[in-house]
Parts: structure tokens; C-alpha cells; sequence
């Protein structure tokens, strides 16, 4: 029976299955059960299978981060020897777990397996590493070469697909049992029409008022990533599509007693130790957050049985692509969710979030003369972000937007 | 030619990069092709008719390339985004551009200089059957971007000459710093990068020939005894020259290294398999031991052991390049083996807009002093 029923508010429902998560990953190390470490957007359509409890450090180090109690993890690896320009999440993961890997009940259980795809960044590959190392596990790798020309090149699916075959051996070793096959057409069904109901619902801040805040937005995202392969993720964001449809037939918008009165695209992770500031500053001015790469970043979508086009989804993501591709991509949000402006995160962790920053932001303003604003931050280390400067920065960016708008 | 000769020649070319180039160019009635560091498919360069050069930055005040880069970008790339601003690279007839990391992903996509960029990717997972197919149609690319660029063919003949004689300079260098490892007192830590760093400028059939006659010479010379220190150097390279003269000056030798600018290029030979390309791509599924090539089982940390104890070295010095992230993950793995193994470790930061070393002078005397 499920956890979670129809009459919960789809915020319930996000609020129960977070917290079932962990908690099945905790009894299921408790069992002596496999549990999996996986990176954010990885095929978790093979653990899922094999019954692998999977948990995604991004996702806890964000957690951690936003309940400012990163610093410990932050200040212990860097004692290990990490610098501190490396990736914040990595840092608080790895200062995690080598404090945590003597200790027998913790809140994120250590694996016995890591999965990782670098389709969002090359990091993970040296971070996963590690992990593997210092844990002596087995490292499961769905390796995805960057989409450098402005085609998802045949060769590169042919080259992912044959990896996520190499999976099913990988897992059928580590788990000593055969690889089920009905389940897992029945877990990629799941998986592809979570992505789909994913962003059904993340896709209605297109309309005016947005009524979703994008903020609330990244907090529906610990679903996406955290159980894809679970029917309960999309139920959640039917129902959320549900109440979403029923606030735009009132003509509810998103920001909390405030009237949306400008539409912003932001682009990069969110700033989670100053997520309440970040947002606040934009909501007082009446600016909502309607575009992200997040609701496409997680459409994944593929014929449930075709490890082809399930290779060409996981290859063809929005931080894979080319400059072009990725201009394109924002291009794109911008029209649909009608955004008046650009607010960029230039995040100390994150340098393929940061490393075209310039060219998109010049291109955007080129093509579609959209003011924009850059701020420094960062995803996961409180010590790289400034109030004061993203206070004027956002300030700055009204003006420009109330001045074009005139 | 005196061995004298040949190390000031060498070194000479090492110090004026743009005048070796276009003179090797000329003798050999070549054009230049560009790679960006860490690693490119050279051989396919050469087989164009082409002398491949090196672009590993250099020592440059940054103005344009803050513009372009932020602050925590690495230093290599700060300094080849300056270069590439100033227009330093547009004698080049293209410039291919791996893409190994974040960095280097992103940088592929934006050079600023006018020739054509080639940015290509090398595949992780290296343990892979496909990896190797794969890798094989991103030399294609590179070839066929490079038969379009030049208006030529690049025939097989051209292509399995260019491997034979890479495969014969890898090894030849391997020989090098074999024999320079015992005869540091004319092979001192500058004089060696220097004559390694020539081979990014000249055309690899000429080089060669250089370093088997110093090799030659080098090994009828009977290994010093020097009193020195014996140290192993790892990380991306080993620059500005001014870090390596205090080596020179706290008397420390360097007897090996695993330096991606240095060893690492030469380290892995390009195996026999039939085809070209096939056989280039092997070289990269054989290369090992490296912070640019997945390494899950993380064998870079044993080679560095096995390389200290092979050369008998007194200590490690890890040259960690400023904001590189695929090194920066190494550095607490190799600092807890290190202590295990007894091994005194040192880490000094390369930071190539650095203009003073102090930092470094302080640390590399106290441990000089400490081993």
C-alpha cells in the first residue's frame, strides 16, 4: 500500500516521499541490502531493477547546505587536502563520509555501490572515484561524451547505449542474481512517464501569473532526483499539475501575497545556503523565477524497451550540449516562460555552469536584447556569496527590466 | 655535434617558441597545427603534413582573458585565453581541443583566435569495448576537419609513418629521462624540462634526432654522484621556470616525473592493431595512471610509489595547478599514501600569471631541508 494517497497535497506528498527515501535506505543497510550512491541524472532505471536502494549525494550535500550545516563537511575535507575551489557538494560529501565511515547508524547510509554519469559535468568522474577508492567498492560508469558539434552524434549514442548494456552485466555480478528484464520495461515505463509528468507540471510556470514559484520548483526537484524509478514521483507531480492548473484558472501566481509583475529566467543551480535570501529579494521586487534548465534537465524521455533512444536522452541533456546547444536551450525558456530577464549564478562549485556564462549571456542579449545580471554564489559553500551584492545586482536588473518594459 | 651543442640548441628552442616554430616550419616546408593540452592524437597532425605544436600557455599578464574566463578558471587556460586574445595563435592553421574536463569542454567551444578550433572528446570509460570505436570516429573527425582545413588527403601510408616514428620518439624520450635521472649534474632540473619542452615546437622527425644523439652521448658519460636530493615531480607541469630554479638552488635534482607536460606524453606507446586510428585510440584505452584518464581504480597513486622507489628519490613534490579539479581530487589520496609509504611529500601551487615565488621558495627550502 502506498504511502502516500489522493487527498495529499501534492507538497505532502513531496514532504513523505523525501523523507521515505532515506529512511528505506537506511533500513535497507540496516538489512545488510545493497544501498548505491548515484550521481543526479544517472540511469537509476538498472538500480531500480536490481531493488539497489539508490540515494544521491548531490541531493543530501544540497540538503545539508540549505540547513546551513555544510561548513563541518566543507571544513573537514579541505582538512583531508581537498581545495576549496573544488565542487562544494563533492567537498561536503566526501568531508561526510570520511567523518561518518567509522560510525555503524547514519543519517546517509554509505554505499556499497557508486553509479555515475557525467552527462551534467566531468567532476563526477573524479569525485566517484574517490568515493570508490576510499570505500573499495565497485564503480558502476555510464561515460557520456560531450555533444561538441551541434548534433547528438550517432557514435556517441552507439557508444552510451553499449555502456548501459555493460551495466546489466556489472549489476548482475555484484547482485549474484540475473538482470530481470520485465521489470525492467516496467521501471523504464515509470521512469520516462515520471519525466514526463515532471515536466508537465514545472512546464505550467509558462503561464501568466507563473503559479509556481521557481523556487518551490527546486524543492518538487529532490523527487525528480531522488526516486525517477518510483511510481509515487509521478503521482506527486500529477497532482501538483493538478493544483498548478486549478491556481491558473484562478489566476493564482506563484510568489507568496506578492503580485508577479516581472518574469525571470534563472540560469545554474540554486545558491542553497541563501536559498531563502535569494528568493526573498527577488519576490519583494515582484520577480519570479519562471524559466530554469531544471524541468528540461530531467524530461527524459524514451520508449520504455529501447536502450537506444534511452542513450540518446541521457547524452542529449541540457548541460551536455554544445555553446549552440545550450544558447538554444535558453533561448527556448525564455520564450516560453515569457522571462523578461536573466539572473546568472556565476557558482564558485559549478565551472561548466559558469565556463560559457559569457557567451550565452552576450548572445542572449544580442538576440532577444534581454537585460541580464550575473551574481557571485555558490551551490553548497556559504562563504562565496554576498547579500549585499546580490541585492544590488537584482535591484540593478529590475530597473533595467522596468525601463525596457516602459 | 657536441653534447653541448645539442642540450643549448634544445634549450634554445624551448625558450623561443614562435621562432622554432616557424623555423621548423620552414625547413621542413610544413604548415603548424595547434593542440591544446593535455593530450591530442598528434600523429594525425603529423601524417597532414603538419607540425603539431604543444599550447600549454606561459608565463603572460591576464587583461583579455578576464573577460571571457572568471578568476577560478585554471591557470593554464587563463594564460592560452590571453594568447588566444592577443591573436598569438593565428599563424596556426587550426587547433584542435580535447575535451578532458569542465574547463576544457567549455573551452573548446569558445576559442577566440582565427583559426579553426577542432574540439573533440576523449571517452572515460576506458574499460569499455566501445570506448575504443568510439574514440576511433573523433579521430576521423579530427582527420577529415583537418583534410577540409589544409585542402589534402591524409593518406593510411602517412598516417602508419607518423605513428611508427611517434612510437620511436616516445621511446627514445623514455630513454632520456632514464639516463637523466643519473647524470644531473649537465641534465639539472631546467635543463631537462627544457629539452623535453622543444619537442612541442619542432617537427618530431628533427627532434628525435637530437635526443638519440643526446642519448647517446648522455649514456657514454658514467652517472654522477651527485650529492642532491633525489625528488619525483607529478602533476600537470612544471612552469614558470623561475619554481624550477629553486629546485636548482635548495639542490634538488629531479630524477622523474609524472608531469602531464612532461612523462605523461610520452608514456604509452601507440600499439600495433592494423589501422591508424584504431591504433591511436588504443594508445588512449592503454594509457594509465593519469589524473585526465579515468582512473577508477586509482593506479596513478601506485605508479608515483613505484616511481619514487624506482629512481630512489628522497621525496614527492606534487606541482598542483591552480583551479585544475581532475588533479585537486588526487591530492588528499596521494597525501595519505605518501605518509604510509614514508614518503616525504611536498605540494607547491603553479600558478603560470604568478610573478613572484615566495610561497614556493619557503616551501621547497624547508623541504629540501626536511628530507
Amino acid at each position: 500500500m502506498s504511502i502516500i494517497n489522493e487527498n495529499m497535497t501534492s507538497k505532502e506528498m513531496l514532504g513523505i516521499l523525501v523523507d521515505k527515501n532515506m529512511e528505506d535506505a537506511r533500513k535497507a543497510k540496516a538489512r545488510g541490502e545493497l544501498v548505491c550512491w548515484s550521481s543526479s541524472i544517472a540511469p537509476c532505471e538498472f538500480t531500480e531493477t536490481m531493488g539497489i536502494c539508490t540515494i544521491y549525494p548531490e541531493n543530501y550535500a544540497a540538503v545539508l547546505a540549505a540547513k546551513k550545516l555544510a561548513p563541518e563537511f566543507l571544513e573537514h575535507a579541505e582538512r583531508k587536502g581537498y581545495a576549496n575551489d573544488i565542487c562544494g557538494y563533492a567537498r561536503i560529501n566526501l568531508g561526510y563520509m570520511d567523518l561518518k565511515k567509522e560510525l555503524d547508524e547514519i543519517e546517509f547510509p554509505l554505499p556499497d555501490l557508486v553509479l555515475l554519469c557525467n552527462n551534467i559535468c566531468e567532476t563526477l568522474l573524479k569525485w566517484y572515484e574517490n568515493i570508490a577508492y576510499e570505500l573499495n567498492i565497485p564503480l558502476l560508469i555510464v561515460d557520456v561524451p560531450y555533444n561538441h558539434g551541434d548534433e547528438v552524434t550517432e557514435e556517441n549514442i552507439k557508444y552510451v547505449e553499449s555502456q548501459l548494456y555493460d551495466i546489466i552485466h556489472q549489476l548482475e555480478l555484484i547482485c549474484k542474481k540475473p538482470f530481470d528484464m520485465d521489470k525492467f520495461q516496467e521501471v523504464m515505463k515509470i521512469a520516462s512517464d515520471n519525466a514526463t509528468a515532471w515536466y508537465g507540471a514545472t512546464s505550467l510556470c509558462s503561464a501568466v501569473p507563473s503559479p509556481l514559484s521557481g523556487f518551490d520548483m527546486f524543492n518538487y526537484m529532490a523527487l525528480i532526483v531522488c526516486m525517477r524509478g518510483k511510481k509515487e514521483c509521478g503521482v506527486t507531480f500529477k497532482k501538483l499539475k493538478a493544483e498548478l492548473e486549478e491556481k491558473i484558472k484562478r489566476g493564482e501566481g506563484g510568489l507568496k501575497g506578492v503580485e508577479e509583475k516581472h518574469r525571470i529566467m534563472w540560469d545554474g543551480i540554486a545558491c542553497w545556503p541563501y536559498l531563502s535570501h535569494t528568493y526573498k529579494v527577488l519576490k519583494n521586487k515582484g520577480a519570479n523565477m519562471t524559466g530554469s534548465t531544471y524541468p528540461s534537465a530531467w524530461a527524459l524521455e524514451y520508449t520504455p524497451g529501447n536502450l537506444y533512444e534511452m542513450a540518446k536522452a541521457y547524452t542529449g541533456m541540457g548541460n551536455n550540449l554544445s555553446l549552440k546547444g545550450q544558447t538554444d536551450l535558453r533561448k527556448g525558456i525564455i520564450k516560453e516562460t515569457k522571462c523578461n530577464g536573466v539572473v546568472m549564478h556565476l557558482n564558485r562549485s559549478c565551472k561548466m555552469c559558469d565556463f560559457l556564462q559569457y557567451e550565452i549571456g552576450k548572445e542572449l542579449q544580442d538576440s532577444m536584447d534581454i537585460p541580464i545580471t550575473t551574481f557571485d554564489g555558490d551551490q553548497a559553500d556559504p562563504r562565496n556569496y554576498s547579500e549585499a551584492q546580490y541585492e544590488t545586482r537584482i535591484e540593478a536588473l529590475v530597473e533595467m527590466m522596468e525601463q525596457k518594459s516602459r | 655535434m657536441e653534447i653541448n651543442n645539442i642540450i643549448d640548441y634544445l634549450v634554445k628552442s624551448a625558450d623561443s617558441p614562435e621562432k622554432t616554430i616557424k623555423e621548423s616550419c620552414k625547413k621542413n616546408n610544413k604548415e603548424a597545427v595547434g593542440w591544446v593540452a593535455p593530450y591530442a592524437p598528434e600523429e594525425i597532425v603529423y601524417a597532414a603534413n603538419c607540425i603539431p605544436v604543444g599550447i600549454w600557455g606561459g608565463q603572460v599578464e591576464l587583461t583579455k582573458a578576464r573577460i571571457y574566463l572568471p578568476a577560478f578558471a585554471c591557470s593554464i587556460m587563463q594564460s592560452i585565453m590571453e594568447y588566444e586574445t592577443r591573436g598569438t595563435y593565428d599563424f596556426l592553421k587550426a587547433v584542435l581541443i580535447p575535451a578532458v574536463c569542465d574547463t576544457l569542454k567549455c573551452f573548446g567551444q569558445k576559442w577566440k583566435g582565427t583559426c579553426k578550433a577542432i574540439p573533440f572528446v576523449f571517452p572515460q570509460n576506458r574499460e569499455a569495448k566501445s570506448a575504443e570505436a568510439f574514440l576511433e570516429s573523433e579521430y576521423k573527425y579530427i582527420k577529415e576537419k583537418l583534410e577540409e582545413i589544409l585542402g589534402i588527403t591524409i593518406t593510411e601510408k602517412a598516417l602508419e609513418d607518423s605513428i611508427v616514428l611517434y612510437n620511436d620518439y616516445r621511446s627514445e624520450m623514455r630513454r632520456f629521462v632514464e639516463i637523466a635521472s643519473n647524470r644531473t649534474d649537465i641534465i639539472t632540473p631546467l635543463i631537462r624540462h627544457k629539452i623535453i619542452k622543444a619537442s612541442y615546437f619542432m617537427d618530431k622527425k628533427d627532434y628525435l634526432e637530437y635526443i638519440k644523439e643526446l642519448n647517446k652521448r648522455l649514456r657514454l658519460m658514467p652517472a654522477n654522484r651527485s650529492k642532491n636530493k633525489r625528488i619525483v615531480v607529478t602533476g600537470i607541469m612544471l612552469e614558470p621556470d623561475g619554481v624550477i630554479e629553486y629546485f636548482e638552488k635548495y639542490g634538488m635534482d629531479i630524477v622523474g616525473d609524472d608531469l602531464a607536460h612532461e612523462s605523461r606524453q610520452f608514456r604509452t606507446d601507440a600499439p600495433f592493431s592494423g589501422r591508424s586510428l584504431n591504433s591511436l585510440a588504443k594508445r588512449w584505452t592503454s594509457h594509465s595512471a593519469c589524473s585526465l584518464a579515468f582512473d577508477p581504480y586509482k593506479e596513478r597513486i601506485q605508479y608515483l610509489v613505484d616511481l619514487v622507489n624506482h629512481h630512489n628519490a628522497d621525496g614527492l613534490v606534487i606541482a598542483l595547478m591552480k583551479f585544475c579539479d581532475p588533479e585537486e581530487y588526487d591530492v588528499p589520496i596521494i597525501m595519505d599514501r605518501m605518509k604510509k609509504e614514508n614518503i616525504p611529500l611536498q605540494v607547491i601551487e603553479i600558478d603560470q600569471q604568478a610573478k613572484s615565488f615566495e610561497q614556493i621558495n619557503t616551501r621547497l627550502q624547508s623541504f629540501a631541508e626536511n628530507i
